[in-house]
């Protein structure tokens, strides 16, 4: 299927001819018998692994499936969060690879990503974490991510409703990522999934996959709910449901599944055009373009596939929330929701080969997921590519648990995205 | 609301009064065990969907450890039992049967 370019032009042409030709964004075949690679799981992560397989790797005979629609997972589920100020040097390089790709993703896509770096502040409100992020903007400095350590009344200036002087969590200062910001989440998943059908590739909806064939320690194929499609190379990229697939394959993951809730206010008058992170009182907050206050808060703490939360965790983040945006307890709650993230013990991704042969997983991005898309898929691509990581995933693969080489980013992640 | 009942003092509380401990049986390596057993009882997880054997505290109560039966897709709690056993009671086992035939047994 041919792309056609979306441009300015193209809105003019359209509008001269009542909008009758605006194409398909993407194509939904009927799965061939065999693909060289078959991507479980069409969401941000798993289509830009496609992507980047065709566009670094000349690799487009991809078929990406996926059990329900494309992008209606996490990548429709989250608060949108793009920012690198990761501790560690693995961390820090993944995703900063990530942020830098989604600077011009619209161009490299031609497809609107809106991609906002409004900036983004993760405030400092006890002793302990103003130590925390200063510690991380020393290691970001080194790393070549540029964030600073800024005092409350600066703070106090690029969040204008923000009340610094709480008696409970006053605002010490705050770790800010000027290029750090927001996109547009569907939009990353529509525009990845449109270029790869441009290459050529498949992308499968509603079909899911029930069972792993595997002959002699090597994948065979996928047995699905639209029949059995064979493969070369398997990558299972489905974050909340890694563990599943893993099973269908036969080993296990470090990895737990639990419920990360979200919420969106009424929408207002813009009032704050940055992004805020409280991780003392778990809760973080950006107003949408339409409006609405998007505000997350933490995990639940027990296994959970049902994709919503408990209601506790909302009252409790609302309620902190408030204390630091007081101008917030009049709005009215639009919608709730939530999402399953599949969480490791260190906070770290997992981009590995697996006890089965040309079987790779790229999860346990847990609560970090939407930020890291196009570093993910830049990683996941050269991993299945070659077979061997890059140096962006290498410190990820599943052997680090077994040498107790942990990626701790407990601090960075502390239960937010 | 999770609600679950506490096997040691009884009481039938909501999950703000609980703390989550992850995967119950799971089988303890030590000492002379493989790198592979000890990172097995360490890290991997069954993390199923669907049964689910696993640890609560009362915390905010008797402070006792137990366990729990419950479904991950769909949070049902077949049942709660004392943390002294290696495998799930039998009523317990009974109650997930009665709700789940096609349940294969704790693996």
């Amino acid at each position: 299927m041919g792309m056609r370019r979306y441009s300015a032009f193209a809105v003019a042409r359209e509008a001269l001819r009542f909008h009758q030709g605006w194409e398909r964004a993407w194509a939904s075949p009927a799965p061939k018998k065999r693909y060289d690679v078959v991507i479980v799981g069409a969401g941000g992560h798993g289509l830009a692994t496609a992507y980047y397989l065709g566009k670094n790797f000349g690799i487009t005979n991809v078929a990406i499936i996926e059990k329900g629609w494309l992008g209606g997972g996490n990548t429709g589920r989250n608060t949108t969060i793009i920012r690198s100020n990761y501790l560690q040097d693995p961390s820090a390089a993944i995703y900063e690879k990530a942020r830098a790709l989604y600077e011009d993703l619209s161009q490299d896509l031609n497809y609107n990503v809106m991609f906002s770096p409004r900036g983004l502040l993760m405030l400092g409100q006890t002793e302990h974490e103003v130590r925390g992020y200063k510690r991380t903007v020393y290691a970001n400095n080194l790393q070549g991510v540029e964030t600073e350590w800024i005092g409350p009344e600066r703070v106090k200036e690029l969040v204008p409703i923000i009340n610094i002087d709480g008696p409970r969590y006053p605002v010490l200062g705050a770790l800010y990522q000027a290029r750090g910001g927001t996109a547009r989440h569907d939009a990353v998943a529509w525009g990845y999934a449109r270029a790869c059908s441009a290459m050529g590739m498949d992308i499968i909806q509603q079909c899911e996959v029930t069972g792993i064939r595997t002959a002699g320690g090597q994948v065979q194929g996928v047995d699905t709910t639209k029949g059995v499609i064979d493969c070369g190379k398997l990558a299972i990229v489905v974050a909340g449901h890694s563990s599943v697939l893993a099973e269908m394959a036969g080993f296990r993951l470090p990895i737990e599944s639990l419920a990360l809730q979200a919420l969106v206010s009424e929408p207002i008058k813009p009032c704050m055009d940055v992004v805020v992170m409280a991780n003392t009182v778990h809760g973080y907050m950006s107003q949408s373009d339409k409006g609405e206050m998007v505000i997350g808060g933490g995990t639940d703490g027990f296994n959970n596939y049902t994709q919503r939360g408990s209601w506790h965790h909302v009252e409790e983040t609302v309620r902190a929330l408030i204390e630091t945006f007081p101008m917030i307890s009049r709005l009215k709650m639009l919608r709730q929701w939530g999402g399953i993230v599949d969480m490791t013990g260190d906070r770290s991704p997992i981009l590995s080969a697996t006890p089965v042969g040309n079987i790779f997983v790229n999860c346990g991005w847990g609560t970090g997921g939407f930020k890291s898309i196009p570093g993910s898929g830049w990683a996941m691509a050269e991993l299945v590519a070659k077979g061997s990581p890059g140096p962006l995933a290498a410190e990820f693969g599943l052997d680090r648990f077994r040498e107790g080489r942990f990626i701790d980013e407990s601090v960075a992640a502390g239960g937010a995205p | 609301m999770l609600t679950l009942t506490c096997p040691c003092c009884g009481m039938t509380v909501e999950e703000t009064e609980l703390a989550p401990g992850g995967e119950a049986h799971l089988k303890r390596f030590g000492p002379g065990s493989s790198d592979a057993e000890f990172e097995g009882y360490l890290f991997a997880r069954k993390n199923p969907r669907g049964v689910h054997f696993e640890r609560w505290r009362h915390a905010y109560g008797c402070g006792k450890w137990f366990l729990a039966a419950r479904c991950t897709a769909t949070l049902e709690v077949f049942g709660t039992y004392p943390a002294q056993t290696t495998e799930p009671p039998a009523s317990i086992v009974a109650a997930i049967k009665a709700r789940r035939p096609d349940w294969e047994g704790l693996k």
